[in-house]
């Protein structure tokens, strides 16, 4: 291993679920802990912390977090970047090991959501008495419902027949089918949220959200956390054989917002800076979409799901229905995309999703899966959207010891 | 006090209705917020320009659950109005997918969000399906 490689040295996920009685530092103490048992080291050994609590932002959740797990005076980096939140605090703790600043550092991510709604335009302004001007927009009123929709269910399915318009091919079908394929893989993993199978029948009848997306097609509000403490190469070179045999390397970290296109201020382009990630990710990896043995991409909706496939290059441009239909992405397919059950089943607790992700495809390049272990899996990557927009690509390998 | 006003600045009511943009002198972008500088070339000077009122529906959903307050079901889209994306509501035909179809063309309508107590008609916009 090369000295200045980055390792995942210990990475631990909650339940993701409904947790009542647990409060968000709980639930960050557990990921915390729990990520370093398993990478062998305390709270003495971490040199930084990069956390993440994105309804809590203003709350300084790394420095909360301290005062219960351990207070060494190290810096905190508190960061919120959307649904990147998690994926930000991992990229922190890398760029902080990278650097050569520190040997060991650390990322938590951590939400609470259970019983959560829409997350955005959930709630709109009462008219005023009056008819006046504000804001960038002139606007006399609230817009959201009067020029389109601010809702995460609104947005993502237009992004999803957006890609239908410009390529053909999409359906309310083919996007439950997409819904189906997660609800069925979540089945295998104990700690998501739901692990109910659906028809697709049962999928295309539940309650409309924002055509095509159903209620089972939107990601879950859901409590969880997750974290990971992360390595330099040598410093792992100075650790027991067996912290070397499961540590899993970093092979590429990348984050990525939205470039100006036309329309991007108009309709959120979640495409462009998803490709832009994937190729930088690809090139620093020194792999290609064909070597990897599983992709958890950010399905928040099922309309997502589809266009992400384009982007992260798993099939040709323009091709994502074929590809789909081709079975590629069940977790028997060529490249099975998010056996944990993606967002829509395993849950969405928006902090914690990007070090969640990268636990997934960690726990199998490991081997530790157990029933929805995909058989040797050697390279991986995890794929986060925060609207706005922010996009996170880690690509993981296993260790060769 | 003018007894009509526009929802938003960029909505010009004077016949026929008509949506304006900011577009960068430098450039070309288009934009329909007050502009601080053109995030595409950082270019500082702006021109008002006329947008297409009819244009193509280029990504479309149907909103069932929003705000309280906000009536549904009702049809947010992406329009392509020759170059020029504009975020709107499709108005004035049935919200529902057999009604609504990608790269229908539409046409700028308005319609009335009613009167303040200073008597101020307020006046809103979205497409409708090209007869």
């Amino acid at each position: 291993m090369a000295s200045d490689d980055i390792w995942i040295l210990g990475i631990h996920m909650t339940k993701f679920g409904k947790h009542t009685d647990r409060d968000t530092v709980d639930l960050a103490a557990e990921a915390a802990m729990g990520a370093l048992v398993d990478a062998g080291v305390t709270m003495r050994d971490v040199g930084v912390l990069a956390a993440g609590n994105l309804m809590g932002a203003a709350g300084g959740i790394g420095q909360q977090l301290q005062k219960q797990i351990g207070q060494t005076g190290i810096p905190v980096y508190n960061v919120a970047n959307a649904c990147a939140t998690g994926a930000t605090a991992l990229r922190v703790a890398c760029m902080a090991v990278k650097s050569g600043e520190v040997d060991v550092g650390m990322a938590v991510g951590v939400e609470k959501l259970a019983g959560a709604g829409l997350l955005a335009g959930g709630s709109r302004k009462e008219d005023h008495k009056t008819w006046t001007p504000s804001g960038r927009y002139g606007a006399v009123a609230p817009v959201d419902g009067r020029i389109g929709t601010e809702t995460m269910p609104g947005v993502f399915a237009q992004i999803g027949m957006e890609y239908g318009h410009r390529y053909g091919g999409t359906s309310f079908e083919l996007f439950a089918r997409i819904s189906e394929k997660n609800h069925a893989h979540s089945t295998l993993n104990p700690l998501a949220a739901y692990q109910k199978r659906f028809t697709l029948e049962q999928i295309m009848g539940d309650v409309m959200i924002s055509y095509p997306n159903t209620r089972p097609m939107c990601s879950a509000n859901c409590d969880g956390a997750a974290a990971a403490v992360v390595v330099s190469g040598s410093k792992l070179r100075t650790m027991s054989l067996e912290q070397q045999r499961r540590a899993v390397k970093v092979a590429a970290s990348v984050l990525t917002s939205d470039p100006w296109e036309e329309a991007c201020q108009i309709l959120p382009n979640v495409n462009t800076l998803t490709r832009n990630a994937a190729k930088q990710a690809y090139e620093s990896a020194g792999v290609g979409p064909e070597d990897l043995d599983l992709v958890e991409l950010h399905d928040c909706f099922a309309t997502a799901e589809l266009v992400h496939y384009d982007n992260l290059m798993l099939c040709p441009e323009g091709g994502a229905v074929d590809f789909f239909q081709s079975g590629a992405t069940w977790r028997d397919g060529s490249t099975p995309v998010n056996v944990s059950g993606g967002l829509e089943s395993k849950g969405h607790p928006i902090a914690a999703t990007g070090i969640a992700n990268v636990w997934e495809v960690a726990t199998h390049l490991r081997g530790e899966a157990g029933d929805r272990q995909i058989p040797g899996a050697k390279v991986g990557l995890a794929h986060v959207i925060g609207l706005g927009s922010a996009c996170g690509v880690h690509i993981l390998e296993k260790a060769a010891v | 006090m003018a007894d009509r006003i526009p929802l938003v600045d960029y909505l010009i009511l004077e016949d026929p209705p008509h949506l304006v943009a900011n577009e960068c002198t430098a450039c070309g972008a288009r934009y329909f917020d007050r502009r601080n500088a053109c995030a595409a070339c950082f270019g500082t000077e702006f021109v008002k320009v006329p947008v297409d009122p009819e244009g193509e529906v280029r990504a479309f959903t149907i909103v069932s659950l929003a705000a309280p307050g906000i009536p549904v079901p009702y049809v947010a889209a992406l329009i392509d109005c020759g170059g020029t994306s504009v975020r709107a509501n499709v108005i004035n035909v049935a919200a529902d997918p057999d009604h609504v179809r990608l790269g229908m063309k539409v046409k700028l309508a308005t319609y009335s969000l009613g009167t303040d107590e200073a008597g101020t008609e307020a006046v809103g916009f979205g497409f409708e399906p090209l007869a």
